[in-house]
């Protein structure tokens, strides 16, 4: 029976049985039903040597291509410092569980209290939590928890320049929960304030969601935002891109009274959507009504600095169906990789991410604008270091182009629309390639290889 | 250096001027971050620290030296299975060929992954009996409210969408069931347990009418004992036209000798993060795969992940179903946790995972029996992967299960879960896992045994524990009252 992960030997079988009365493992399953009880082998694969493993996966990652990103829309290719890895496998932080002793987790508590501290600078608000499943579903727990704070108003709007993969989950957890969400209207590219106003002027709004930068890189004009949502006693929400906040004026200064998001833009790798790292930040009068675990700090029995899961009244093992919110798990070791990596950056280093971002989006628009054949989607609104460009160029064709040489365009986002996305990972070379391929893409290498 | 007072916060290490980072040169700086509109700039810094990269390290290193994991010792933690992670799983999710690839990556380019993404929803399908997975929630808690999503769409689609909106939940379920019956917009009934922890079915008879979502159960229960009615109360929720949901929490056991499908579930989730071996990670990334029955496949989120088989063989692709509840994510999970997942299963095969749960189960079973005489054993029946104590049987001390538990950390092991399930006073839950040796579990005993004896003759140095550890027994209260959650600068 012993096998790697299982130490039993027939010896320590029979002592252990013997023990509880038994002469055979079956005994312990004695009281159920036989009719229930699963007799043929399971059909899977026969056990692998670690060795075979390591080939199965080898294999298996033949089978997908390693490209040079230029796509964005939520998931960001920023570099990762090694230290980052290092720290992680420490398997200390690896393989504890959620710190409910604190006497022991002090490890885990004291990272999530840094990285509490970090998101609210980052963020400019005021309290956050220990953080979240990912970008999408924070927001979800934002809009509920709008809900919640509002008592009797169920109305959630949100802005149609918000990304649509957190739209679409928006939309499910609304329909379960019995939100009612309506969209603000987008104009050139920027949410309507007037039609915010509008749709606030019919009452029964809880909240308003809106995005920064939003989906189509743009950062937009919150002034007075914030005003017209209070006065109509509904929460602002704004979902952010964690390393855009190194450099944007944060949610706090735009006076939101939540930040959300995710931080897989703080040097997450891609790993195909996840893990990331979800936030969710406020003020401190909306501490109570905030979802997801706290970390507090406090003294021990010998009066030194502490830290340890606080105001747990709201969570779900004690108020079971009356809890703000039913998740019971942070995404702990995500939080850490990216309290390493802010510890790492620095203000001036996350400013300096923003700024290669930026320098080399706007040479790659301005190259692409200036051949003829692209022209930017909104050409007047200020973009970080995503911008759409329109086209009538094929995109299918140009992105299959690229994929042969190695190169994800970007992010086909309707029929003529690309996003592109510049991090401060795209090297000189690699954006004036991606520039060369989509306003000449058969006078590249490409031409023979996609004909053939 | 002594590191096992160090306390200082990262930011009480900060100088300014210094850095731990290094990028490359910008060589377009005609176009300049400073052009954007000043207005839309923060105008405040963010006050993160100013380091070194071997500040960062030791700063990092010596704060894991004060946490515990499954590496560190022995974690009996009730409803958690805080089995051994294997190390080939960490290398096979860091593997380069996966952790570059990008959502959204041109058609032909990310095959491998979604392979995998599929052999998994395969495995688990086959390992739980149910048709079809979702490996989409990112966590047990989110797969419960994926599952109720589904359940409530099946009654949707008959018709019945806002008749049924009532779930029943037995009063031993883990609380994160009726907290996401509430976020799903349903009523949560409570069900009585019998005396011997199982659920009521007389208190559940009345209870089932047309009104009735369906009911969510974890088998074995919290209590670690098997529903042994639960043909019956499936057959029972059926009939009053409900569905039947398996919490996965307590899936180890079953391993190698039932399937959730064959017992009458209809949906159910599965925490990679306890039966499939990936880390916890002092509380995640985990992963929640949801399965269902034959019939409900087409209600399970999107984006899904289907086979198509052709002449040139099987490719693997994403799709978007019309019937589908919606997104619950934004693309296919925490794909680094489902590598992880389907390395332990490969590693295992079928013939060495049906022994996961016969091992666990036993495991089990002998600490009980071989500590029943000190501490209270409310239920002395055979458990399966976990079991429950009311505490120390001589209560005439007045140390309690938090005392026991924290003069545990002090003899190097992690205390049991405690104070839940709420049906006794002093619960201590107790699941050691099959991946622990018998010495381990006999120094255990031995420790349990030892602290009873303590609790008599030195009461006072149990209920002041812990004494040994990087810190002391902490001030809840406080924390609470003072809302302290972020540093305090200057």
């Amino acid at each position: 029976m012993a096998y790697k992960y299982f130490p039993h030997t027939q010896a320590d079988l029979d002592v252990m049985l013997g023990r509880c009365g038994m002469t055979s493992l079956d005994d312990l399953y004695q009281d159920i039903p036989d009719d229930l009880v699963f007799k043929r082998e399971y059909d899977l694969p026969d056990a692998m040597s670690e060795a075979e493993v390591r080939r199965y996966f080898d294999e298996l990652g033949r089978k997908n291509v390693r490209l040079t990103c230029f796509a964005g829309a939520g998931f960001y290719d920023h570099y990762s410092p090694s230290v980052i890895n290092h720290i992680l496998d420490r398997s200390e932080f690896l393989t504890s569980y959620t710190p409910y002793q604190a006497e022991i987790s002090q490890g885990t508590l004291q990272y999530i209290f840094e990285f509490q501290t970090m998101m609210a600078q980052l963020t400019g608000m005021e309290v956050s939590n220990a953080s979240m499943y990912d970008g999408t579903t924070a927001t979800a727990e934002a809009m509920m928890m709008a809900v919640s704070a509002a008592k009797k108003r169920n109305r959630v709007l949100v802005s149609a320049t918000v990304n649509p993969l957190v739209r679409r989950v928006l939309d499910t957890y609304a329909k379960f929960h019995g939100v009612v969400l309506d969209e603000i209207a987008m104009d050139g590219g920027v949410t309507s304030f007037d039609d915010l106003k509008a749709k606030l002027a019919e009452g029964d709004v809880a909240g308003v969601i809106v995005a920064t930068p939003n989906f189509y890189g743009i950062v937009e004009d919150y002034t007075g935002w914030a005003d017209a949502c209070h006065e109509a006693k509904a929460l602002l929400i704004m979902h952010c891109n964690a390393s855009a906040l190194g450099v944007l004026k944060t949610p706090g200064e735009w006076g939101a009274d939540v930040a959300v998001g995710d931080g897989q833009s703080l040097g997450i790798p891609l790993c195909y959507g996840g893990p990331g790292v979800g936030f969710l930040c406020t003020s401190k009068k909306l501490i109570r009504k905030m979802p997801g675990r706290i970390v507090g700090q406090t003294t021990d029995a010998n009066g030194q600095r502490a830290f340890v899961l606080t105001l747990q009244a709201r969570e779900q093992h004690i108020r079971r169906e009356k809890a703000t919110s039913n998740i019971c798990s942070n995404q702990s070791l995500m939080a850490l990789y990216v309290t390493i990596y802010m510890s790492l950056m620095g203000r001036k280093g996350l400013r300096e991410v923003n700024e290669l971002g930026y320098s080399g989006a706007h040479y790659l628009a301005k190259r692409l604008v200036e051949s003829g054949k692209f022209e930017l989607a909104f050409p007047d609104k200020p973009f970080l270091n995503e911008f759409a460009v329109k086209t009538e160029e094929d995109l299918d064709m140009l992105g299959t182009i690229g994929a042969l040489n190695d190169i994800n365009i970007g992010v086909r986002i309707d029929e003529d629309t690309l996003l592109i996305c510049v991090t401060e990972q795209r090297t000189p070379d690699e954006i004036d390639q991606l520039a060369d391929l989509l306003i000449t893409p058969f006078s590249t290498d490409a031409e023979d290889d996609s004909q053939a | 250096m002594n590191n096992q007072y160090y306390s200082k916060l990262i930011f009480e290490l900060s100088r300014e001027g210094r850095q731990g980072y290094s990028l490359p040169r910008n060589e377009f700086v005609n176009h300049n971050l400073c052009d954007m509109p000043a207005q839309l700039l923060r105008q405040q810094e963010p006050k993160l620290p100013e380091v070194d990269e071997l500040t960062v390290v030791r700063h990092y290193t010596n704060m894991s030296n004060n946490n515990f994991g499954v590496d560190t010792g022995f974690y009996p933690l009730g409803s958690c299975t805080m089995k051994y992670n294997p190390k080939i799983n960490e290398d096979m999710a860091a593997h380069p060929d996966f952790t570059g690839l990008h959502p959204f990556q041109p058609a032909g380019t990310a095959d491998g992954a979604l392979e995998i993404y599929y052999n998994l929803q395969h495995s688990l399908a086959e390992l739980s009996g149910m048709k079809e997975f979702t490996l989409n929630p990112f966590a047990g808690a989110h797969g419960e409210l994926t599952g109720l999503m589904v359940m409530r769409s099946y009654h949707a689609s008959r018709g019945e969408g806002e008749t049924r909106r009532k779930v029943i939940v037995p009063d031993s379920a883990h609380g994160t069931n009726p907290a996401s019956a509430a976020v799903c917009g349903l009523e949560v009934v409570t069900v009585k347990s019998l005396a011997d922890g199982t659920v009521d079915v007389d208190d559940l008879r009345p209870l089932l009418d047309n009104t009735v979502a369906g009911m969510m159960m974890t088998n074995p229960n919290t209590l670690g004992i098997f529903e042994r009615n639960i043909a019956t109360i499936a057959a029972m929720v059926h009939e009053a036209g409900g569905l039947m949901y398996y919490d996965g929490a307590n899936l180890n056991p079953l391993l190698g000798r039932c399937r959730p499908g064959d017992l009458g579930f209809d949906i159910m989730h599965i925490n990679l993060h306890k039966t499939f071996s990936t880390p916890h990670g002092g509380g995640g990334p985990g992963s929640g795969p949801v399965g269902v029955r034959e019939g409900l496949e087409r209600f399970l989120p999107n984006p899904r992940v289907v086979k198509v088989s052709d002449d040139d063989g099987d490719s693997f692709m994403i799709q978007h179903g019309e019937e589908s509840l919606g997104c619950i994510s934004a693309f296919l999970g925490n794909f680094g946790v489902i590598m992880r997942a389907y390395a332990y299963i490969l590693t295992l095969g079928h013939e060495h995972v049906k022994e996961v749960g016969p091992l666990a189960t036993l495991n089990a079973n002998y600490v009980k029996e071989s500590l029943k005489d000190v501490y209270e054993l409310p239920l002395d029946v055979v458990c399966k992967h976990e079991f429950v104590f009311d505490g120390l049987k001589d209560k005439s001390t007045g140390v309690t299960t938090l005392d026991v538990a924290k003069r545990l950390l002090d003899y190097g092991f992690h205390a049991p879960t405690i104070y839940f399930p709420l049906l006794f006073h002093e619960a201590m839950m107790i699941e050691p896992t099959e991946t622990e040796s018998i010495e381990t579990l006999d120094a255990f005993i031995e420790v349990l045994r030892k602290i009873a004896g303590e609790a008599s003759e030195n009461p006072e140095m149990v209920k002041t524990a812990p004494h040994n550890t990087p810190v002391r027994r902490l001030d809840d209260t406080k924390a609470a009252l003072e809302q302290i959650v972020t540093y305090q600068f200057e």
